[in-house]
C-alpha cells in the first residue's frame, strides 16, 4: 500500500494534501481502540454503560437517598412501619443500627463486648503478621501459639478480673474467625503429614492417606457437619461429652485437611527430583530431608493456591448455620426473627456480605500480588 | 544377572534384593515397623469408636439396619419428579430426594458452564467496559459465601407479590412468591414417544456424522451433515407425533381462589438454589476459562491471524480446542463442587437428598444410616462425574509422540 501512495506522490507533486494520521495516543484514541473499535463493540459499550448507570442510580437511590437510618422507639419496641411503607424502594438501615452489636458478637454479655472486639483485632493482627514475608520462618509458630492462647483467655475469661463467659454465649464474627483460624491451624500440619503419606513408598500408609483424602473430598461439608452434630455423641463412651462448637471444629479441620493435603501434594510433585536425590546423596535422614530441603521449597511454591483454599474455608465456615452454631451468618439470620424486624433480610445480608467481602477481598488481592512477586522470573 | 561379567545396567531385573536384617538401620525393616504401628493405631481408634457406638446404640435402644426403608414415611414433599404421596415408603421418599438433587445439579452444571464460559470470554474481551464488568462480577461473587447468596436470593424471591397480584410479564407466565408459573401442554404418551424419537434421532445423527467424517478422511471431500440432522432430529419426532394423531392441548395457568391451577411450576426454593449455584459456580468457571485461553501460546493467535481468520473464528477453531485441554481437569472439580454445594438446599427448604435424609434420621432416630445414605449418594455422584470427565479428558488429550 505504502509503495503505491509513494509512487503516486512522486508522479504528481501537486497531489491533494493528505489528512493527518489518526492519533494513537491520548484519551480519545484510547476510547476508540478499547471501547468503539467496531460496530459490535460500540453497541456493547453503549448497552453496558446504560446498564451500569441505571444500576448505579438504582443502588444509590435504594441505599442512600430513599434509605431510612433510624426509627422511633416506643418503649422497647421499634416502630418499623415507616420502613415497611417504603415497600422496597429504599433500604432500612435502622435494622443494622439496632442489631449490629448482636450480628457482630451474638449473645455475648453486652458490657463485655470489648473482649470479642479485641479478639477480632488480634485475629486480624495475626493474619497481617503471617502475611508479611519477613516473618516466614519458624518464628510464626510461637507467635500463633501465644496469640491463640490470649484469644482463648479473652473469650472465656474467668481470670485477671474478667468474668467467665460460657461458650454457649459466644457468637457472631469471633465464632467465624475462631472456626476458620483454629481449623486451619490444626488442618495444616495434618495436611502436610497426609500429603507426605500419600507420596510415601509404604503401601499401608499410602492407602490410608488416599482413602482419607478421597472419602472426605467426595462428600459435601454438610454431611460431615451433620455427622459431627448427630453421630459424634454416639462414638464417645458414656458420660464423655464434647460441646457442639468443638465437634463442628473437628469436622471442619478434617475437611480442610483433605483439601489442603492435595494442594501441598501438588507442591511436592512440582519440586524437581534432583532436590530429593541431592538431599539423599548428602546422607540426610527422611525427616531431615523433608524438613530442611523439601518442605521449605514445596510450600513456597504453593502459597497462592493455599491462600485461595483459605478463602474457600473462610466462606465455608458459614455452613455451620445448618447445625445451629452461632457464627456471623447465623447471627444475621437470627437478628431478623424478631417480629418488628421481619422482612428486612436484604439489608442484613448486605451488611454481613460486606464483612465477608472485606476479608475475602483482602486475601484474594494478597494472593494475586504474591503470585506476581513469586513468578517474576517467569514473566517476559 | 547370570554371568558376573554382564553390565548390571543392561539387566532388567534391577538390583538384587538384600535379605532383611533385624536391625533399626535397615530401611525396609523400619518401613514395615512404621506401617504396622500406624495401621495398629488407626485400627485401635476405629475399634474403640465402633465398640462405643455399639454400646451407645444398645443403651439408647436405637434400632440398626436399613429396615426402616420399607416403612411408611409420612413426610410431605413439595416437589417431585415421580409420583409421591406421604403414605409411600422411606425408600420412595429418598429416591425423590436423589432425583431432586440430580435435577438441580444437572441443570446447574449446564447453565453454569454456559454462563461461566461467556463471562470468561468477556473478561478477555478487548472491550474495556465489558472486561471490567466481567472482572467485577467474578471478584464479588467469589468473595461471598454461597450460603449467604442462597439466603439472599431466597429473600428476594419472597418479596414478590402474593399470587392474587402476581406479575405477568408475558401472557401465561405468572411470577409470585409461590414461584413461577409457566404454560405447558397436557402430557400424553404420544409426547413421550416423540421425545424418545428425538433421543434416537440424536444418536443416529452422531453415527451419521462419524460416517461422513470417515468418508471425508478417505477422499478429502467435505460433506454436509445438516440435511441428515434435520431429518433425524426434527422430522422423526414430528412423524411419531403426527402418527399418534398430533395431540395438543395447551395447559395455561389461571388464578383460582388463592393460588394458580394448571401449567408447570418453578418453586421459589428451586429457583433460588439454581440461581445461587449457577451464578456462584460461573464465577469460578469464568476464571478457569480465562486461564485456559491465556495458556494457549500467543503464537497460535498470530499464526491464525496471518492466515486471515477473524477473531471469533480463531477463538472457536484454534484457541478453544487447545484451551479445553487445560480447562477440563479444573472444570471437573467445579462440577463436583456444584453438585456437593447443592446440599445447601437444606438451608432454604428445597427438598434434596440431604434434606429428606435429615428428616428421615430425625423421625427414625437412626443417625448412622441416614448419614451413610447421604454420603453414599454423593460418593456415587462424585465418582460418576469424575469417571465421565476423565474419559472425556483422555479423549481430547493431545496425542503426543
Amino acid at each position: 500500500m505504502s509503495d503505491v501512495t509513494l509512487n503516486a506522490a512522486t508522479a504528481n507533486p501537486e497531489a491533494a494534501p493528505r489528512t493527518a494520521p489518526v492519533a494513537t495516543t491520548g484519551a480519545l484514541a484510547w476510547a476508540r481502540t478499547n471501547l468503539f473499535s467496531s460496530w459490535l463493540n460500540t453497541a456493547l459499550t453503549l448497552v453496558m454503560a446504560y446498564l451500569l448507570v441505571r444500576w448505579t442510580i438504582g443502588f444509590i437511590d435504594w441505599a442512600f437517598i430513599n434509605a431510612i437510618w433510624s426509627v422511633p422507639m416506643q418503649g422497647n419496641v421499634p416502630q418499623t412501619q415507616v420502613c415497611r411503607d417504603l415497600e422496597g424502594s429504599g433500604a432500612c438501615w435502622a435494622v443494622i443500627g439496632e442489631k449490629h452489636r448482636f450480628i457482630l458478637f451474638g449473645t455475648y454479655p453486652y458490657e463485655e463486648h470489648w473482649r470479642p472486639l479485641l479478639v477480632c483485632a488480634l485475629f486480624i493482627g495475626l493474619y497481617v503478621v503471617s502475611a508479611m514475608r519477613r516473618f516466614w520462618s519458624w518464628v510464626l509458630i510461637p507467635i500463633w501459639i501465644v496469640t491463640l492462647t490470649v484469644i482463648g483467655v479473652l473469650m472465656w475469661g474467668g481470670i485477671l478480673g474478667m468474668t467467665y463467659v460460657p461458650q454457649e454465649r459466644w457468637g457472631g464474627l469471633p465464632i467465624t474467625l475462631i472456626l476458620s483460624t483454629f481449623g486451619l491451624a490444626f488442618a495444616f500440619p495434618l495436611a502436610i503429614l497426609v500429603a507426605l503419606g500419600r507420596r510415601s513408598n509404604l503401601p499401608a500408609i499410602k492407602t490410608l492417606c488416599v482413602l482419607y483424602v478421597e472419602l472426605i473430598r467426595g462428600v459435601p461439608l454438610i454431611s460431615l457437619l451433620f455427622m459431627a452434630s448427630v453421630m459424634f455423641p454416639l462414638f464417645l463412651p458414656e458420660g464423655m461429652n464434647i460441646d457442639k462448637l468443638l465437634r463442628a471444629q473437628i469436622a471442619i479441620t478434617l475437611f480442610a485437611g483433605a483439601y489442603l493435603a492435595e494442594v501441598v501434594r501438588a507442591g511436592l510433585q512440582t519440586l524437581p527430583r534432583g532436590q530429593y536425590e541431592a538431599a539423599e546423596a548428602l546422607g540426610l535422614s527422611y525427616w531431615q530431608k523433608t524438613g530442611f530441603i523439601i518442605l521449605p521449597q514445596a510450600l513456597r511454591l504453593v502459597i497462592p493456591p493455599l491462600v485461595n483454599t483459605f478463602i474457600g474455608f473462610f466462606k465455608d465456615t458459614s455452613l455451620v448455620l445448618i447445625i445451629g452454631i452461632f457464627d456471623l451468618l447465623t447471627a444475621g439470620k437470627t437478628a431478623i426473627v424478631e417480629p418488628a424486624w421481619q422482612g428486612f433480610g436484604i439489608e442484613v445480608y448486605v451488611f454481613v456480605g460486606a464483612i465477608y467481602l472485606v476479608f475475602c477481598f483482602a486475601m484474594s488481592k494478597y494472593s494475586q500480588g504474591l503470585e506476581r512477586d513469586l513468578n517474576q522470573h517467569r514473566r517476559r | 544377572m547370570s554371568s558376573s561379567t554382564a553390565d548390571p545396567r543392561l539387566s532388567k531385573a534391577g538390583p538384587p534384593r538384600r535379605p532383611l536384617r533385624l536391625s533399626w538401620s535397615d530401611e525396609r525393616l523400619r518401613g514395615i515397623v512404621w506401617q504396622v504401628l500406624v495401621v495398629g493405631i488407626v485400627g485401635v481408634i476405629v475399634y474403640w469408636l465402633w465398640s462405643n457406638t455399639v454400646h451407645n446404640l444398645e443403651v439408647r435402644r436405637i434400632a440398626t439396619g436399613f429396615g426402616f426403608l420399607g416403612r411408611e414415611a409420612g413426610l410431605p414433599i413439595g416437589e417431585s419428579l415421580i409420583d409421591y404421596d406421604p403414605t409411600d415408603t422411606y425408600r420412595r421418599a429418598l429416591t425423590v430426594g436423589v432425583l431432586n438433587t440430580l435435577k438441580v445439579a444437572v441443570v446447574g452444571v449446564v447453565l453454569a458452564t454456559i454462563l461461566g464460559t461467556l463471562v470468561g470470554i468477556a473478561r478477555l474481551s478487548r472491550n474495556w467496559m465489558l472486561s471490567k464488568m466481567a472482572g467485577f462480577y467474578i471478584e464479588v461473587i467469589r468473595d461471598l459465601p454461597l450460603l449467604l447468596q442462597l439466603l439472599f436470593w431466597y429473600t428476594i424471591l419472597q418479596t414478590l407479590p402474593v399470587p392474587r397480584q402476581a406479575l405477568n410479564p408475558v401472557g401465561g407466565v405468572f411470577l409470585s412468591n409461590r414461584g413461577m408459573k409457566l404454560p405447558f401442554i397436557e402430557w400424553l404418551p404420544a409426547h413421550s414417544l416423540a421425545l424418545l424419537a428425538l433421543v434416537a434421532g440424536s444418536v443416529l445423527t452422531l453415527l451419521v456424522g462419524r460416517a461422513l467424517r470417515a468418508r471425508q478422511y478417505a477422499d478429502g471431500q467435505p460433506r454436509k451433515l445438516w440435511p441428515a440432522a434435520l431429518g433425524l432430529m426434527g422430522g422423526l419426532p414430528l412423524l411419531v407425533w403426527l402418527a399418534h394423531g398430533a395431540p395438543f392441548t395447551p395447559d395455561i395457568p389461571a388464578l383460582r381462589g388463592f393460588n394458580f391451577q394448571g401449567g408447570i411450576t418453578i418453586t421459589p426454593e428451586y429457583a433460588a438454589l439454581l440461581i445461587g449455584l449457577v451464578t456462584y459456580t460461573a464465577g469460578f468457571i469464568a476464571e478457569i476459562v480465562r486461564a485456559g485461553i491465556q495458556a494457549v501460546n500467543q503464537g497460535q493467535w498470530e499464526a491464525a491471524q496471518a492466515l486471515g481468520m477473524r477473531r471469533g473464528d480463531i477463538l472457536k477453531r484454534i484457541v478453544l480446542p487447545q484451551a479445553l485441554r487445560v480447562i477440563i481437569p479444573p472444570m471437573t472439580s467445579q462440577y463436583l463442587n456444584l453438585t456437593k454445594n447443592s446440599s445447601l438446599a437444606v438451608a432454604i427448604g428445597y427438598q434434596d437428598i440431604v434434606s429428606i435424609a435429615n428428616t428421615t434420621l430425625n423421625q427414625t432416630g437412626q443417625a448412622i444410616e441416614g448419614i451413610a445414605i447421604i454420603m453414599l449418594v454423593y460418593l456415587t455422584i462424585s465418582l460418576s462425574i469424575s469417571l465421565f470427565m476423565n474419559w472425556y479428558n483422555s479423549r481430547i488429550a493431545l496425542v503426543e509422540r
